[in-house]
């Protein structure tokens, strides 16, 4: 029987949804809503001396590269499947199109947080 | 031979009950493939310079992007709930007391830890950020 690749993709997917679960909501009202409006948070915490200082710790690299990759990767599984479901392409392409986009955000988010410096 | 029957299928069945319902949490996905992305473009302006940061940090200041955030946040919510909703059908059946715990009973607690915890998280970071 022929070995399926599939596994390793759900361990993604389940990786990433996991960490969207816990910790999504939490994640998205911080950056996205109440530091930019300044809404029970200082809004310097986001400003360049601050989020270089947090870009340059090792453990925080890591905890950025592990949330935008396994973000990515859970969504590319999602619209993957349900593209295929959907028959809007061959099951090559579409992986081709959702995995691909998923390892060049991980590639992206490598390259940027060893950009920043130590 | 005869062929086999394939049973018509409409083309918009993802679109209708009761598979809307499926399309929809997979819909998710494509929100939280969103957020990596806004913060993917965080990660890059933070290494491009100080004025790209600032560009990025403008971007989130924007009413666009608390609309984004908004609905981001809507999607992010319907898969805490959808994910734990499942997490009692992908474990083995819970026993406590020799008395079976119910799935629902199983979700609606964690879906309360992590309510409580994001909100201990948000209120703490926001008082030692001031």
């Amino acid at each position: 029987m022929k070995r399926s690749n599939a596994p390793i993709f759900w361990l993604m997917f389940g990786a990433g949804g996991t960490l969207a679960a816990l910790f999504g909501p939490a994640l998205v009202i911080m950056t996205g809503l109440a530091i930019p409006t300044g809404v029970g948070f200082n809004p310097t915490l986001m400003d360049h001396a601050h989020a270089m200082a947090f870009g340059r710790h090792p453990l925080v690299k890591h905890v950025l590269l592990g949330i935008i990759a396994l973000f990515a990767w859970h969504g590319a599984e999602r619209i993957f499947l349900t593209l295929k479901d959907m028959h809007l392409g061959s099951k090559l392409t579409l992986m081709w199109l959702s995995y691909g986009s998923a390892g060049a955000v991980t590639l992206a988010a490598f390259a940027a947080l060893l950009a920043i410096g130590f | 031979m005869r062929p086999p029957y394939l049973r018509p299928i409409d083309r918009h069945w993802w679109a209708k009950p009761p598979y809307l319902a499926y399309t929809l949490r997979e819909a998710t996905g494509i929100a939280i493939a969103t957020y990596a992305l806004v913060l993917l473009a965080g990660v890059i302006c933070l290494a491009a310079g100080e004025s790209a940061y600032a560009g990025w940090l403008g971007f989130l200041a924007n009413r666009w992007s608390l609309a984004l955030h908004a609905i981001i946040l809507i999607a992010m919510i319907f898969h805490v709930w959808t994910w734990f909703a499942i997490m009692p059908k992908t474990m083995p059946r819970l026993v406590i007391a020799d008395r079976y715990v119910e799935p629902r009973f199983i979700t609606m607690a964690v879906i309360g830890v992590v309510a409580m915890a994001t909100l201990l998280l948000l209120v703490i970071a926001g008082r030692i950020s001031q």
